[in-house]
């Protein structure tokens, strides 16, 4: 059946201009609801700007009245992501060299400015500690920064979360192994699964280059790769997998101690303990499994760096390549159980898995482990592409797609 | 990054193009007549192939017309262009 969902936000932002108590949300919600509507949506802004929390009180009790309440639901995995990465090395007695260097995003025009400044209260909402920082204070954080006012991309503010950095990934995917190993994991590398066996709507396990695995469970965490295995199940996913491409430059010695990254020029920058830079750019728009991006996305990155570090201008790079990233159409995650009994999935990080490691993890072993998802992934399941429910959070994600 | 052949103006450079996702997805005539798994399954489930695959690209920066492209998307080798509304040259 089709439902009629009405947004009602703008009748609250309407009274709220005219300092008034007219027109009211509350009768708009009940007018609605007369009127033949299934749902309303209200979004409860950090500003409040639109409706307060009143409002939110009187329509969440009017009965038999769905409320799409708009707030965020990613932060709160990566906030749990971030608590793990900082014991992560003790816990697992490996140097994942976790570097808290902080974050910086910078902000180029108006529109970013306002995205930012809400990103920064959506986090702070979700008590992750953001702020942000005018032209002078991004210049005082990170002085190589070109902040003049006339260049092409101007840096007009930043938002800085001084606990966000780095972390080797290798060493993570080491550390992690090794730390599985001990408790009885086994782990079989160069095996690639080539099938899924099904008996009905249930899976019996797995075909792969060194046989047959017999399972009534299935996690799949394939990245890029999630889709080809969905199709060995005859199941379909929401994603599409495009090129991401990142360089890494000749070492120097230190030069920029923090992170900074630039979504509208598609472009961030920080160095390793080695002292190379490390330059990511932004995806292709085609998909391609082919491990390699298109020039001239590179070239658009290495223009923007240039420009807002010109002392990088005779800096050598030593590698090029590309990812593959596995994209939703709503550039949220999913980890979720599916329409077959024992077979899991784990994907849809697009450019933004690393960080998320560690909680994504382990809500995806509680799902796993119970048959349900964890409170705090219940909104990531495949089927809120079937309900409408939609985690459209690029804002709060801080995800660049 | 490789070199298109535009069915319209000839091959140009890719960065010229800009792609349109999976082709050959059918609009259902009645919408109002599916069911929400249907209406998911249309609007957002996708192939997303590792190998041949069929899609649509535009010359955004050249003719702006939309044509239809078979590509192997394992090694972003073209195997064959075609206009809107034509039949795919290969199975
Ligand atoms: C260039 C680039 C830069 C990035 N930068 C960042 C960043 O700065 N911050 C951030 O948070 N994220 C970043 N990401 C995204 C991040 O790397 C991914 O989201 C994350 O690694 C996904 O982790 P995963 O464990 O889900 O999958 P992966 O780590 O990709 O693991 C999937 C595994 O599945 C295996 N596999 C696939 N098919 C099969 C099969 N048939 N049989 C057996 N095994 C199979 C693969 O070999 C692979 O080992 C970046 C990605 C790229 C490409
Ligand atoms: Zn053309």
């Amino acid at each position: 059946m089709i439902r009629l969902g009405v947004n009602i936000d703008h009748v609250a932002t309407l009274r709220n201009a005219r300092g008034e108590l007219h027109p009211n949300p509350v009768k708009a919600a009940k007018y609605v609801k007369k009127a033949g509507a299934h749902s309303v949506t209200i979004h409860l802004r950090e500003d409040r700007r639109h409706i307060n929390d009143f409002d939110a009180k009187k329509i969440c009790s009017i009965k038999k009245l769905l409320v799409n309440l708009e707030i965020s639901t990613n932060p709160k995995i990566v906030n749990i992501a971030l608590k793990i990465w900082e014991g992560l090395s003790q816990e697992l007695n490996y140097n994942v060299m976790f570097s808290q260097r902080g974050v910086m995003n910078l902000a180029h025009n108006l529109q970013d400015v306002r995205d930012l400044k809400r990103r920064t209260h959506a986090n702070r909402l979700n008590g992750i500690d953001a702020v942000y920082l005018n032209t002078e204070q991004v210049k005082k954080f990170c002085p190589i920064i070109n902040t003049s006012q006339d260049i092409r991309y101007p840096v007009l503010g930043g938002t800085l979360q001084r606990r966000a950095g780095t972390a080797r990934h290798d060493a993570v995917a080491w550390g992690y192994a090794r730390g599985a190993d001990e408790m009885g994991v086994d782990i079989i590398q160069n095996c690639e699964v080539k099938g899924i066996k099904r008996n009905g709507d249930t899976v019996e396990g797995i075909e792969t280059t060194k046989g047959f695995i017999k399972t009534n469970k299935i996690g799949v965490v394939a990245a890029g790769h999630s889709s080809v295995i969905a199709n060995m199940a005859g199941l379909r996913l929401p994603l599409e997998s495009k090129p991401l491409q990142a360089l890494v430059s000749e070492p120097v010695k230190p030069v920029i101690d923090t992170v900074v990254m630039s979504n509208a020029v598609h472009a961030y920058v920080s160095q390793s303990d080695k002292g190379e830079l490390v330059i990511g750019a932004g995806t292709d728009d085609y998909i391609s499994y082919s491990q390699k991006g298109s020039h001239d996305i590179v070239e658009g990155t290495l223009n923007a760096i240039l420009e807002l570090y010109p002392i990088f201008s005779r800096m050598r790079m030593l590698r090029q390549w590309g990812g593959i990233v596995d994209i939703c159409p709503d550039a949220s995650p999913i980890i979720s159980k599916t329409s077959i009994k024992g077979l899991y999935f784990n994907c849809g990080w697009g450019t933004g898995g690393f960080k998320a490691t560690p909680g994504s993890g382990d809500l995806f072993a509680h799902t796993i482990a119970n048959d349900e998802p964890h409170k705090l992934n219940a909104a990531f399941n495949i089927n809120r592409f079937v309900s409408g429910d939609l985690v459209d959070e690029h804002g709060a994600a801080a995800v660049a797609h | 990054m490789f070199v298109i052949n535009c069915p319209f103006c000839g091959e140009r450079e890719q960065s010229e193009f800009k792609a349109g996702g999976e082709a050959h997805i059918v609009r259902p005539k009645q919408p109002t007549e599916l069911s929400d798994d249907e209406w998911a399954e249309y609007l957002f489930m996708r192939k997303n192939i590792k190998g041949v695959q069929f899609e649509r690209w535009n010359h955004a920066h050249g003719c702006r017309k939309w044509f239809n492209m078979v590509r192997d998307t394992s090694n972003d080798e073209i195997k064959a262009v075609y206009k809107m509304g034509e039949k795919p040259p290969i199975e």
